[in-house]
């Protein structure tokens, strides 16, 4: 129950209504040894600035790429970065653990 | 996610009233259910339980695939009395993740020293509980074992409905407490709300086990369905 992610949705709204593009990607499965729990999330806004985390450092690069084309389309897309998945993404979790990220465009 | 949603979100957030994302994984397609509202929600047995557990999860309805992201206020936790089990309790709440505040008017027992990174309020309750906001994700311990600094809190804490009230204190200490209180306005379902003697009863002797023992409870009271949390205690 704990939120420490107040700031993070707070930014995406105010960077929304400050007129940048903004995506929000959110964990939405965690299997084996993920560093950050389902429900923890990113927010990225068109110039590439992130806040927050869905994996303690290891694949937000990616999914700050990922989130630039999301912001373009408008279409959400699902993520997965996993030890197992070396062929869909080149980065995968050190801790050996797998997790899906959900990255959708604000407003 | 829509401007809309999100702005609910953050003012929900804001007022630390729980909420949960209903997002589907495939669509795209979201819904904010306040708590409020779950009630009459036909999800309503998915969302009371993971916002009991503060998890967020993927469920299954209609054909869908759906996630629930739980968004919870950070629980608070109130001690009145800037005691000797004050000292071992705020430092494992806080390792809990509780934001712990400890009052006590008694400014030798209050001090920094005693109390190092810990918030705290030199203050009497009617003073210090108000800024305070204390609110139903708020859990509140008395253990002053002072009636002039308890009971007064103890009213505060019945109005502002908190999740969990202990007061420390044997079943004889307990049963005067209750007739102050009575005669002092508060109604018998409040009284009956107090954990007293307080925490859960492992036996505990020393002040770090009797903080373990108030924090075991706390946690029980927050995360048990009602059946299993009667059991328990």
């Amino acid at each position: 129950m704990l939120d420490r992610d107040e700031d993070i949705l707070k930014a995406a709204e105010d960077w929304q209504k400050a007129g940048h593009g903004v995506a929000l990607a959110t964990v939405v499965e965690t299997w084996g040894s993920a560093p950050r729990p389902a429900g923890s999330s990113l927010v990225i806004n068109d110039e590439g600035t992130f806040l927050g985390s869905v994996s303690g450092g290891c694949v937000e690069g990616a999914v700050v790429t990922e989130a630039m084309d999301v912001i373009q389309s408008g279409k959400p897309r699902m993520l997965e970065f996993g030890v197992a998945d070396e062929t869909a993404w080149n980065v995968g979790l050190s801790c050996g653990g797998t997790i899906r990220v959900f990255v959708e465009k604000v407003g | 996610m829509k401007l809309a949603i999100l702005h609910e979100l953050n003012a929900e957030r804001a007022a630390r009233r729980p909420a949960i994302l209903v997002t589907d994984t495939e669509s795209g397609e979201q819904r904010l259910v306040k708590a409020a509202d779950f009630a009459k929600d036909p999800l309503r047995t998915e969302l009371e339980k993971q916002l009991r557990m503060g998890k967020s999860a993927n469920v299954e309805a209609g054909g869908k695939k759906l996630f629930l992201n739980v968004y919870a206020p950070t629980a608070k936790l109130v001690i009145i009395g800037a005691v000797h089990i004050s000292q071992a309790l705020a430092p494992l709440a806080r390792s809990l993740g509780y934001d712990v505040t400890v009052v006590d008017p008694r400014t030798a027992f209050a001090s920094p020293e005693r109390f190092p990174d810990i918030p705290l309020v030199a203050e009497w309750p009617d003073a210090a509980l108000p800024p305070l906001n204390v609110d139903a994700y708020t859990a509140f311990v008395a253990v002053t074992h002072d009636p002039k600094i308890d009971d007064p809190a103890l009213l505060h804490a019945f109005e502002r409905g908190c999740f969990y009230i202990g007061a420390l204190g044997s079943r004889k200490t307990h049963a005067k407490r209750g007739d102050r209180l009575r005669a002092q306005g508060a109604k018998e379902s409040d009284i009956a709300r107090i954990h007293a003697p307080i925490g859960l009863a492992i036996g505990a002797v020393s002040p770090s086990e009797i903080a373990v023992s108030i924090m075991a409870e706390i946690t029980a009271v927050l995360r048990l369905p009602p059946k299993e949390k009667e059991e328990a205690a």
